[in-house]
């Protein structure tokens, strides 16, 4: 196993009575593809917005590429964000921008590349997720599943060193769905990337994984790689495998 | 059955709650929480505003969406109102047989009080509640947690310039409201009259003083600030869910309103002290 990338320890969050993570114990390796599964609501979301530090943790350890996030102060915790892509389970595509202002959002600090250089990098991106000829809509202007893929080419961009994917594949139809999973394991396998993917869709678990962990009642209720988590003895386990 | 009991449980929670607390000390608790973390935004807003990196292309469009789009509205109301004033205090003045006085006197009360008031409140309800709608939908769709993370501080990029701008642009906009509301006035003159350009203006500025305009265009200052401030505030901190779109706007405008009408009344009151 290759070197540790990411480590939760004793993850535990509540809002207000609602216990949503109680103790969430986690390793991801470099260029490891980790798939979460997990009932709608059972924090899936919480977890890696943990690991950014949109949410702030009530109790436990959260250390990203062997920095604690909770000691960081905001601009070292800027820095670490640039390192790693988030894509939302809403997409989040900036409304007042064009997808190509969306592109080059996240390239903002390198400004002082030519303009060329940034251009050539968005439409790279575009192409990996075959919407290069939305380049210059309005976010409103596109259908649920291309700004799902939009969202995605903006995560891409800054080839970050550790991807989490909030369900990727939702909303997708089969044929875009696969190719999309497919994306993910090329990404992993060109950049060694670390990745959590949150998802609901077998088909793209089996895939993209290398791991799979199921979460259920704030904690990581089984582990194991596909073939042996579809074939386990626990119904409640299986079910997702259908 | 089982939901039943969650129910049950429930309303008794709620009824404990409400009972244990006085509900207008809980009103007054509200209400104190919020004047501080509404201080401790606008404390941000300065620590912010001074530190690098600047986001100065994002201000110039701010600028220009905030100031130079509010410009027609700014225009027609103001000429509007300069017209108004003067046919409503001609008869007055007519009364008491000063109808000359009736140039200098409307060119006071437009630059003294009307002109910073009325364009500060169409101000308000036009950039106010779009800002407040704005930011709130930025919010609740995770756009301002998409910002964040990757890596770019949201309440500079969108907080600071906004601010800014509305601070900068909205006493641009009452000197502009000012000039177009007297020439609106000079029209209302001669619908009953005959007054010419220059002797109207020379009528008007000789009874303008510096005690008359100075403080009007510094109070507008502080009418752009807050008017942000609030709008700002409210967005940020909308609540989940489209109906917190709605709420961040509507309460922007109203907060926004009501604090241009309480700076104008400490701003007169100083006024008076001083000058
Ligand atoms: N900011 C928040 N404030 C209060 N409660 C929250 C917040 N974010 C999430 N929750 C609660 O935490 C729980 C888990 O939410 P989360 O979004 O992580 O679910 P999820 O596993 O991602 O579900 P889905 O598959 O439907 O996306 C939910 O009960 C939700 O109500
Ligand atoms: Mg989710």
């Amino acid at each position: 196993m290759e070197a540790v990338i990411t480590e939760i320890e004793h993850l535990k969050k509540s809002f207000g009575n609602n216990n949503v993570l109680k103790d969430i114990n986690l390793k991801i390796a470099k260029g490891e593809n980790l798939v979460v599964f997990g009932k709608s609501g059972s924090g899936k979301s919480v977890l890696i917005k943990c690991l950014v530090g949109l949410i702030e943790p009530d109790e436990g350890k959260v250390i990203v590429l062997g920095k604690d996030i909770s000691e960081l102060k905001n601009e070292e915790l800027n820095i670490l964000r640039k390192k790693v892509g988030f894509l939302f389970q809403s997409a989040a595509l900036y409304d007042s921008m064009t997808v190509r202002e969306n592109l080059e959002f996240p390239l903002r600090d390198l400004k002082s590349k030519p303009k060329e250089e940034i251009d050539a990098l968005v439409i790279e991106a575009l192409k990996n997720v075959g919407l290069e000829d939305a380049i210059d809509k309005m976010p409103s202007e596109l259908s649920g599943g291309m700004r799902k893929r939009v969202g995605l080419a903006r995560t891409l961009i800054l080839k970050p060193e550790i991807i989490l994917y909030d369900e990727p594949t939702t909303g997708l139809d089969p044929i875009t769905s696969k190719e999309i999973s497919n994306l993910i394991l090329e990404v992993q396998k060109k950049y060694n990337t670390a990745s959590i993917i949150i998802t609901h869709d077998v088909e793209c678990a089996r895939i993209t994984a290398n791991r799979i962990i199921i979460l259920k009642d704030g904690t990581s209720a089984a582990e194991g790689t596909f073939d042996e988590l579809s074939e386990s003895t626990d119904e409640s386990v299986r079910a997702f495998f259908k | 059955m089982v939901v039943d009991e969650k129910i049950k449980n429930k309303i008794v929670s709620e009824e404990i709650t409400e009972s244990s607390e006085n509900p207008y000390l809980k009103k007054l608790k509200d209400f104190f929480e919020e004047i501080s973390s509404l201080t401790l935004f606008a404390l941000r807003f300065f620590k912010e505003v001074v530190r690098p990196p600047y986001e100065f292309k994002e201000f110039v469009k701010q600028s220009y969406l905030i100031g130079y789009k509010s410009f027609p509205l700014v225009a027609i109301t103001g000429l509007i109102m300069g017209l108004v004033l003067t046919i409503q205090s001609r008869p007055t003045l007519a009364q008491f047989g000063a109808e000359s006085w009736l140039p200098a006197m409307v060119a006071v009360s437009i630059i003294r009080e009307i002109g910073p008031v009325i364009t500060a409140l169409i101000f308000a309800g036009k950039v106010g509640s779009g800002i407040g709608a704005e930011l709130a939908s930025m919010k609740v769709t995770e756009q301002i947690d998409a910002m964040e993370v990757s890596g770019t501080n949201p309440f500079k990029y969108l907080v600071v310039t906004r601010i800014l701008s509305a601070t900068i642009m909205l006493p641009v906009l009452v000197v502009a409201a000012d000039a177009i509301s007297l020439y609106g006035a000079y029209i209302g003159v001669n619908l009953e009259g005959d007054v010419s350009f220059h002797l109207f203006f020379l009528q008007v500025f000789e009874k303008l003083s510096f005690a008359d305009v100075f403080p009007a265009i510094i109070k507008t200052f502080f009418f752009g600030f807050m008017i942000a401030l609030l709008s700002c505030y409210k967005g940020f901190n909308a609540n989940k869910g489209t109906e917190g779109v709605g709420q961040a706007a509507n309460s922007a405008v109203v907060l926004a309103s009501l604090s241009i009408f309480i700076i104008d009344m400490i701003a007169v009151q100083l006024t008076n002290l001083f000058i």
